[in-house]
């Protein structure tokens, strides 16, 4: 999109092996005054240049922790205690603060949750927009220039530019969210629950949208959701957390015709499927557990329809049952 | 980080109640709160105990002018040759009725004119700020002045005079917390529900604010102690009222600083400061009670030292064992 980043692999190019983001053994901790809450533990992730993973779990498994560690915006009483996070093979654990405000944005942007508040009620878009631009050293009118392209490419009409978040729509927030997050043509998009907000089709709308600019522009996307549904078409692959932990992973369709772990299938069974046949919703009993204090063995077994003796006792150990699709759980 | 507080049975008590206790509980946990309460608390007691702690009349003259302090008189006499030690436990009576009295009064006063402002658009809200803006435009002292040169001197005409005067900027801030919270989905929720103006404001806005309305509260304290002794000192208050004003009042006019007789104006000036840093004091604690970010962020320095890590802007990593 601009002569100005550095150029970057095309999608379809080589060594699809080589992963973009590569987060190993990353171990997040929150200190409150009852101890350390490990609200990640021990998670290890890929993302390959031009794919998108997706990342589910309920509320408080630790998604979005993953996702702001990578960026290194947690404040403290969060602390990264341990493990990698890769990015073209550089270490941003390792960056201090004046290379992490390069890094941020120029190559992993992030959309963040409520588009409301990520947007500045007394500043018009266009503001906002080419703020990000003039910081990372965009010149004044190629910015104002590439403003209007990205409101067209996000599907707003550019004359919006000078509105106020106010007098723009739920959904058009949020594109307006994207086309920042896409300001600066970062190679990883990670995007947190981006439409939790949002009716069923402007969801729809703008997912289909995402999945054509990165068809076009080609970056990567980290995708958080608490709804598997919307995963199945616009993921390649799947992680389900629970706990802190990273229980299933697997490629999309995969995971969908052959979900192995009892919580990945509670988080199936908890949403409707629009064109499928009616089943009945069945949910998941209980709520997810203290990580101040989790429980012994499986971190699920207190809430799993199929525990055994076993899982109180030990921890599962993540297990290959085909390429890419992994599984801790004691029942495969 | 302090002990961990003993397990209570959440059955056993309300929650109202149980965040009560826990406030109080955080508030002494506090240096800050705990220092300021005990040097308040030591005003409070001589004042209440003045006759038993300096049972000499303190207008009596009982020495030569200006005598150095000795056993018999522990901080001298002034220089008409009062008992400097029984003023200022005496002092502390009308200085301190002051100092609370306008602190709750201006308070009260300006909780009223601002949260009624505050909530109220329109012309309401208009005339009653126009007043507030104009009696924060008036210069204090010289209305002051004016004031008190007109009225019959008398601890009650302080009082009234030093309200007057100091009302207006705590409606000010009242005001502009009421019109942020009224902007709440809850307050819209109470509307709906057809709840009363007055319980919406009072029992709705107000146990929003309380933080900032103790804060005022002693804020105004320390300003009508203060303005309590500037009137004294310039003799617009009844100087023959003992009050650490009037001490000042009196050493200044017996020529104290020339004499070098110290003993007769430190003593009330350190009283005044005294007092006001303990109300201080007790804002910030409140401050940080209420503020959970402010009093977590040392906590947080002091856990992550153990991780041999500091604060910066980004989330800071452990890389070394614990300490």
């Amino acid at each position: 999109m601009s002569p100005q980043n550095a150029p970057r692999p095309s999608p379809a190019s080589p060594s699809p092996d080589v992963p973009l983001l590569d987060v190993r053994d990353l171990r997040v901790e929150y200190l409150t005054r009852r101890g350390p809450v490990r609200a990640v533990d021990g998670v290890s992730l890929a993302i390959r240049p031009g794919e998108v993973v997706g990342l589910a779990g309920e509320s408080g498994s630790g998604k979005s922790t993953i996702a702001h560690a990578v960026l290194r915006i947690l404040r403290p009483p969060a602390l990264i205690t341990s493990g990698q996070v890769l990015f073209r093979e550089r270490d941003t654990l390792d960056m201090d603060d004046a290379e992490l405000e390069q890094f941020r944005w120029q190559s992993i942007a992030i959309v963040f949750q409520s588009a409301m508040n990520a947007l500045n009620p007394v500043l018009r878009v266009r503001e906002q927009l080419t703020d990000v631009m003039l910081h990372h050293g965009v010149p004044k009118n190629e910015a104002a220039a590439r403003a209007v392209r990205l409101f067209d490419l996000v599907g707003i009409d550019p004359a919006r530019l000078d509105a106020y978040p106010h007098q723009l729509s739920g959904g058009m927030r949020q594109r307006a969210v994207i086309a920042i997050a896409l300001a600066l043509n970062p190679d990883l998009l990670i995007m947190d629950e981006p439409t939790t907000a949002l009716d069923v089709v402007v969801q729809k709308d703008i997912l289909q949208q995402l999945a054509r600019l990165r068809r076009e522009l080609g970056f990567s996307v980290l995708f958080i959701t608490h709804d598997l549904s919307l995963l199945v078409e616009f993921s390649d692959r799947i992680a389900i957390m629970y706990a802190g932990e990273i229980v299933e992973r697997a490629p999309a369709r995969e995971l969908f015709e052959r979900p192995l772990h009892p919580y990945t299938l509670g988080l199936m069974n908890s949403f409707p499927s629009v064109s499928g046949p009616k089943i009945k919703l069945s949910g998941i009993p209980g709520s997810p557990p203290d990580l101040a204090a989790p429980p012994t063995g499986c971190r699920f077994h207190p809430r799993c329809p199929r525990a055994l003796p076993l899982c109180a006792q030990s921890t599962p150990l993540t297990k290959t049952v085909s390429t890419g699709h992994t599984v801790a759980c004691h029942l495969v | 980080m302090t002990n961990p507080e003993p397990p209570v049975s959440p059955a056993r008590r309300t929650r109202a109640a149980s965040t009560q206790l826990d406030f109080l509980r955080r508030m002494l946990g506090q240096p800050k709160a705990i220092v300021g309460l005990v040097v308040l608390a030591v005003f409070f007691l001589v004042a209440i105990f003045a006759p038993l702690i300096a049972p000499v009349d303190p207008s009596r003259y009982v020495g030569r002018p200006h005598e150095f302090p000795s056993a018999a008189h522990w901080l001298g006499t002034t220089g008409q040759g009062q008992d400097v030690f029984a003023q200022l436990v005496w002092g502390a009576r009308v200085s301190l009725f002051i100092g609370f009295s306008v602190g709750a009064l201006t308070t009260l006063l300006g909780l009223v004119v601002g949260m009624i402002a505050g909530y109220m658009p329109g012309v309401i809200d208009g005339l009653l700020n126009m007043f507030t803006n104009v009696f924060l435009l008036i210069p204090g002292l010289p209305l002051l002045i004016t004031l008190a040169s007109f009225l019959p001197p008398g601890t009650v005409t302080v009082i009234l005079v030093l309200t007057f005067t100091g009302w207006a900027w705590p409606a000010r801030v009242f005001r502009s917390q009421v019109l942020s919270l009224r902007e709440k989905d809850f307050v819209s929720a109470s509307v709906v529900g057809g709840e009363g103006l007055m319980r919406i404001v009072f029992v709705e806005i107000l146990p929003n604010m309380l933080s900032l309305v103790v804060s005022s509260f002693f804020g105004a304290v320390t300003y009508a102690i203060a303005s309590d002794a500037g009137l004294a000192f310039l003799g617009f208050e009844n100087v023959n009222t003992v009050s650490w004003g009037t001490m000042l009042y009196w050493a200044s006019n017996s020529s104290a600083l020339l004499q070098e007789a110290w003993w007769t104006f430190l003593p009330p000036g350190l009283c005044i400061a005294l007092v006001a840093f303990a109300t201080t004091m007790l804002i910030y604690a409140m401050d940080e009670v209420t503020n959970p970010r402010l009093r977590s962020e040392k906590e947080i320095d002091r856990v992550l030292r153990k991780y041999h890590v500091t604060a910066k802007r980004s989330t800071p990593v452990a890389r070394k064992p614990l300490a």
